[in-house]
This record gives structure tokens, sequence and C-alpha cells, in this order.
């Protein structure tokens, strides 16, 4: 709890600069930073550097499997942060995460041109297969990069904005709102499943070329793609973390444990509410963007809610309230779905099902807090470190901590 | 009804409540309660469980909309405002501040933190995320601290504190918001003698600039506030005035005192 209350002020801190202050006393997000440093050079410098049978060589598979995975990591950050945070329980964050890719594709779809199947060069393939004589208003711009990089994040904000604002102002809260934003991504979901919306339908939008002239099937692009991904989570970090250790953040906690209480101390909780929403919805949009590139394609079924409850699972399986658990959790989960979905795929939803009770039970507070549970000693309420006291296990994790303390 | 404070009233009080009812599916938890509190006045509030002390909380801090009646707060700059147009933060930031019966302080963050957070102004979110202690400010904490006694845990989280010192920080977090008139509930329940008597002190020294209205069950602790109390039964006034001459009242002692 202590690295979540760093509120002293600190000399050092005027050497360190703005990014060293976020992150004192914050081990666990140095490191997770240090990381995605290490793995975005040397993920591309060893696919570029080194020929395919090379030891050393990294696949493009791999490389782009784990850009999917840096995005998704992303995502969890966005829920974890209203969720870890500030208590609102989002099943429904796959639709800002779908939203921020569409308007990623709208781009990507325009820039194919005259290159598509019908040789339309103002036209998508899909419009044309429809009989759509000219492009309908809303495509507009989108043949632009930076008004579809603007959309990424307004499309996403201005839905958070206008449901967040109905929510809570009502003071929707709890299961509630779960459930409403299970809605939300229910009914977009049917909604981009029509072809007379004008986003391709069922089949969604795909066959990219390139993306700013680059070509999407090349190494180096991938490479960009996926260092841009990793730069993008290490943002969304310091972001996250500049929040929650401000003001705000500490109110934003107190909104979550006491939120009558907070109104009482003259806090407007609705507005507090909507901001930290409308920038998770930003986040989220902004990983959906950079995975389309990666992916190489949108489709409605982003939209299914399994998808956002199953964000919710790798956050409470990383440790919800902490940031980094969420990129630990959102990373670990999905190595292990692809791993698993390869090996016994029609075991997969039975594993994730099991892995979050499994967690409910004897994580309660995700990997993360489990680790500084063991390292403290503190194993009373985590029946998981229970189950292994006087094992090596213990030992091993008392170990670590003489170790940490000397 | 009109919504102004009556002219005959000598001093403009802070705090008027006249004809005011709430119902909770029929049941009438305010029945025509009429208030009336004067600036730097301290007025204990007693009556039995149910007669309408912390729905009368609610309805002047903006919680629960009344039926019928008025609620003005006579506010130093903005002069009368009725309150029942407000909602709870909007209420807490003209200067009405709540101490809740159940100790509520914010369990996970540090007492630091639960005074940082009550301290007055920077309640828009902009000013939240850009906030900064400066000294000024982390002197004021520091004295409240004291004033708590509290100094030597800042750091802990407010969880660990036991049951009487979670009272005293939400004393303190009231303080800390510096408002022109506190409501109070059950302020000594859970403390010990000695607590008690030192939380009596505190409140008459913060009579000297402020307003109170103190709900307690306590006659020892009421004893010694030495001030007006005014007796609830059944959503009204049942009788006013001094401790002495409240105790002497045959309906107060059959409907509240006697049991």
């Amino acid at each position: 709890m202590s690295t979540l209350h760093n509120t002293s002020e600190n000399p050092k801190a005027l050497k360190l600069g703005p990014i060293g202050t976020l992150l004192m006393g914050d081990k666990g997000g140095q490191r997770l930073i240090m990381a995605l440093i290490a793995v975005a050079i040397i993920f591309p410098f060893c696919n570029l550097v080194f020929s395919e049978g090379s030891f050393l060589h990294v696949s493009t598979y791999t490389l782009t499997l784990t850009g999917k995975y840096l995005c998704y990591a992303l995502l969890a950050l966005s829920v974890d942060l209203i969720w870890g945070y500030c208590g609102i329980l989002s099943l429904g964050h796959g639709a800002f995460f779908a939203l921020g890719g569409y308007a990623m594709g709208m781009y990507l779809m325009r820039q194919i041109g005259d290159r598509g199947v019908y040789g339309n060069a103002e036209l998508p393939d899909f419009m044309v297969f429809l009989d759509w004589k000219e492009l309908p208003w809303y495509w507009f711009g989108f043949d632009q990069f930076w008004f579809a990089s603007i959309m990424v994040l307004v499309v996403p904000g201005i839905l958070a904005f206008v449901f967040g604002w109905l929510a809570f102002r009502s003071r929707v809260t709890g299961v509630y709102l779960s459930i409403i934003t299970q809605a939300l991504t229910y009914a977009l979901m049917l909604a981009f499943f029509r072809n007379d919306m004008g986003f391709g339908g069922n089949n969604g939008l795909t066959d990219f070329k390139d993306i700013l002239g680059f070509d999407l099937q090349s190494n180096t692009t991938r490479c960009a793609l996926f260092i841009a991904s990793a730069l993008a989570v290490i943002l969304g970090y310091l972001i996250s973390r500049f929040i929650t250790t401000s003001k705000l953040g500490r109110v934003l906690v107190s909104i979550r444990d006491a939120e009558m209480r907070t109104r009482f101390l003259g806090y407007k909780v609705e507005y507090y509410k909507l901001f930290v929403f409308v920038v998770s919805a930003m986040m989220a949009g902004v990983a959906g963007a950079l995975y389309v590139p990666q992916v190489g394609i949108i489709n409605p079924g982003e939209f299914t809610p399994i998808y956002s409850i199953e964000i919710i699972i790798w956050v409470a399986i990383g440790g919800r309230g902490t940031l980094f658990g969420a990129v630990i959790g959102a990373i670990a989960v999905n190595y292990a779905k692809t791993y698993f979905t390869g090996a016994f795929a029609e075991l997969w939803l039975f594993m994730l099902g099991g892995l979050f009770v499994m967690a409910t039970l004897y994580l309660p507070k995700g990997i993360v807090g489990f680790i500084e549970d063991a390292k403290q000693g503190n194993g009373t309420s985590n029946r998981f470190y229970l189950l292994f006291k006087n094992t090596p296990f213990s030992k091993w994790f008392s170990k670590q901590s003489s170790k940490g303390s000397v | 009804m009109s919504l102004a404070i009556p002219k005959h009233l000598e001093n403009a009080p802070i705090l008027y409540l006249d004809g005011v009812s709430v119902s909770f599916d029929g049941f009438k938890a305010l029945n025509n309660l009429s208030l009336c509190i004067e600036p730097g006045e301290m007025r204990a509030i007693i009556g039995p469980n149910g007669a309408g002390k912390t729905t009368m909380m609610d309805v002047i801090t903006g919680k629960t909309r009344p039926d019928t009646g008025t609620v003005l707060f006579n506010h130093k700059e903005l002069n009368e405002l009725d309150l029942t147009q407000y909602d709870e933060a909007e209420v807490a930031n003209l200067g009405v501040g709540r101490k809740f019966q159940k100790p509520s302080v914010i369990e996970t963050l540090t007492v630091f933190e639960n005074l940082e957070l009550a301290q007055k102004g920077g309640r828009g979110v902009w000013q939240a995320l850009m906030h900064t202690l400066t000294n000024e400010k982390k002197q004021k904490i520091q004295n409240t601290l004291e004033l708590i006694a509290l100094q030597d845990k800042a750091q802990d989280l407010a969880a660990n504190l036991s049951h009487g010192q979670k009272q005293w920080l939400e004393i303190g977090m009231l303080i800390s918001q510096e408002p022109e008139l506190l409501l109070i509930d059950e302020p000594a329940a859970g403390m010990t003698d000695e607590e008690t008597m030192k939380t009596a002190e505190l409140f008459k020294t913060l009579a000297k600039n402020h307003s109170l209205v103190v709900v307690e069950h306590d006659m020892d602790f009421i004893a010694a506030l030495d001030c007006k109390v005014t007796v609830l039964n059944e959503g009204s006034v049942l009788a006013e005035g001094s401790l002495a001459s409240v105790q002497k009242n045959q309906q107060v002692i059959d409907v509240y005192l006697g049991r």
C-alpha cells in the first residue's frame, strides 16, 4: 500500500525530473518501464538483425503477437484506472477499444485507395459491393492520418462523456452500472453488425495495405508498430500514475471506498468519475487503434460482451489497483490463452473461468498482491500463501525478503 | 411558504428551518419541524431513536429533499440561501460541515491524506489534478494534527486507528473544511470518559467562531457542553431550553429521559 500513497515531498525529486518523481517509490512501475523499454529495443532488433534460423532471431509472428499483448496491456491499464482506483466496474470497456480500432481501421481502408478488388479509388470495397454511390459523411476526413488519430481519442471520449454524464449524474453505481455498460457494448455490437451502418457489417474492415505509406506486411513497419505499442503502454502508465498519485487520485480512492462521505466533503463525485472514465475510454481507444494495424482486421466481434469481461479477469489476476499488475495480468493471461487455445481449444473458456474463481478465492489481490504479501511474510489475508506455508515456496519468498532488506 | 427569514428575529439566524416535513413510505420522519440556530450558537439536539435527528441533518445537508418546508442558511457573503436547492457537495462548499454517527474516515488513505482531502478549497477536478501542497497548507494540516492529538499517526492508514481516534480524525477533517456551521452526530459514541470530556472542551473552543449543532445521547457530555438543548420527538420539537429546564419537563421525561 505504501507505494500507492507517496505524498511526502523529497528533495531528490528536483533532480529526478517529472518522470522520476512520478515513479519514486514505485518499484513495480520502475521495473515495468525498464522491461518495456528493453522489450521495445530487443524484440525489433532481434527481428531485423538476426536472420531466420539464428538462435537470437525473434520471428515476426512472435513480434506481432507480443505487440497485440501490449495493446491489451494498455486496455487493462485503462480498466484498472477506473475499477482499481474509482470502483467503476465497467463490463463494456471493449466498446471503447473497438471504437478506437474502427477509427484507425477507417483510415487504413481509405489508404487502400484503388488497390481494392473493385478498384474504386473513393469507396472501400464493401460499399461498392453494397452499391453505394458515394462516401457517407462520417467517413470524410479519414483519409488523413491526423484526423483519424484525433478521432481515435474523440469518439471513445465523447461516448464515455455522454454515457458517464447520464449514468453518474443519476448516481447509477455498482452492479447496475456494470450491467448498463454491458448493454452499451452489446448494443454497439448489434449496430455494427448491420451493413447499412456503413462500417463493413459482419466482415468489418480488413485487407489493409499500408499505414502512412509504409507496407503493413513489412518487418520494419511491424517493428515500428511494436515500438509504438510499447511506448503507448509506458505513456499510459505514466499518465495513470500521474492521475493516481495526485490529490485527484486520492479523491478517486475516497469515492471508491466512501462515496457518500466524499460528497459531504464537498467533492462533486459525478465530475470526478466522468473525468477518469473519459480518460480511461481514450486510453482504451488508443489501444484499439494500435491493435488493428497489427492484427489486420476489426469487426463487430470486438464488441462482444465476453471480451469486456475478459479484461476484468486480466486486471483481477494481475492485481487490481496497482496499475503494473494490470499490465502483468493482461500479458500473462493472453500468453496462456494463446498457448492453451492452441493446445486444448475447447477447454480454454473453462480454464479462464477456473482461473477467475481461483483468483477470487486464493489471490484476492492478484499476482502482485500475492508477491507483496509473501515478501512481507504477511500471509494471513492470503489463503493461497497459506497453502504454501512451510513448503519450499514460502522459504523462497522469505529468502527474497531477507535479501532485499540487507 | 415564504422563503425569507422573518424580520422580527433580531439576530439573523445562521440556520432557519420552518415547517419541514419528510415522509418515507407514509412514515413521517419529520413533522412540521421548526428550528432556529443563531450565529456562533452551540445547540445540542436530543431525542429518542427515530425522533428524526439524522433525517434533519440529511435535509440540511442536501441528502434528502423535504416534502414541504423552508430550510435557509445565512451565508456570510451570499446571505439567505435555500439549502433544498443544493446537493450534498454544494452544501458542504457553502460552509456546512457534517460529521457522521459512525466514524467515516477514508480507511485506505493515511491520516494526513484524509486531512488533505478535507482541507478547504480545490474541489474542482482540474484543481485536484494539479494540486500541490504548499508549506502553508502543510502547516495547517500539522496544526490540525496537533489539535486532534494524532501528529504521531500522520502517516498511518486511517483504518489502523482506534475508534476514538477515528472520531477525532473526523472532527479534524470537519475543522479543516473551515465551515461556518458544523452538524455533528454523536461525537462521543465509543469514546472513553476522558476523551468525551476533551471533545466537549474542543467543541466549546470551536463554538467561539463557528455555529454548532450537536446530536448526542450522552447526558454528561451535553451537560459539559453547557448550551441550549432542543428535544426532538416523532419528527418535531418537543421542548427547548437549558438542560436543567428540559430535564424537568414532564413530556421529555415520559418519552425520553424516563426510560
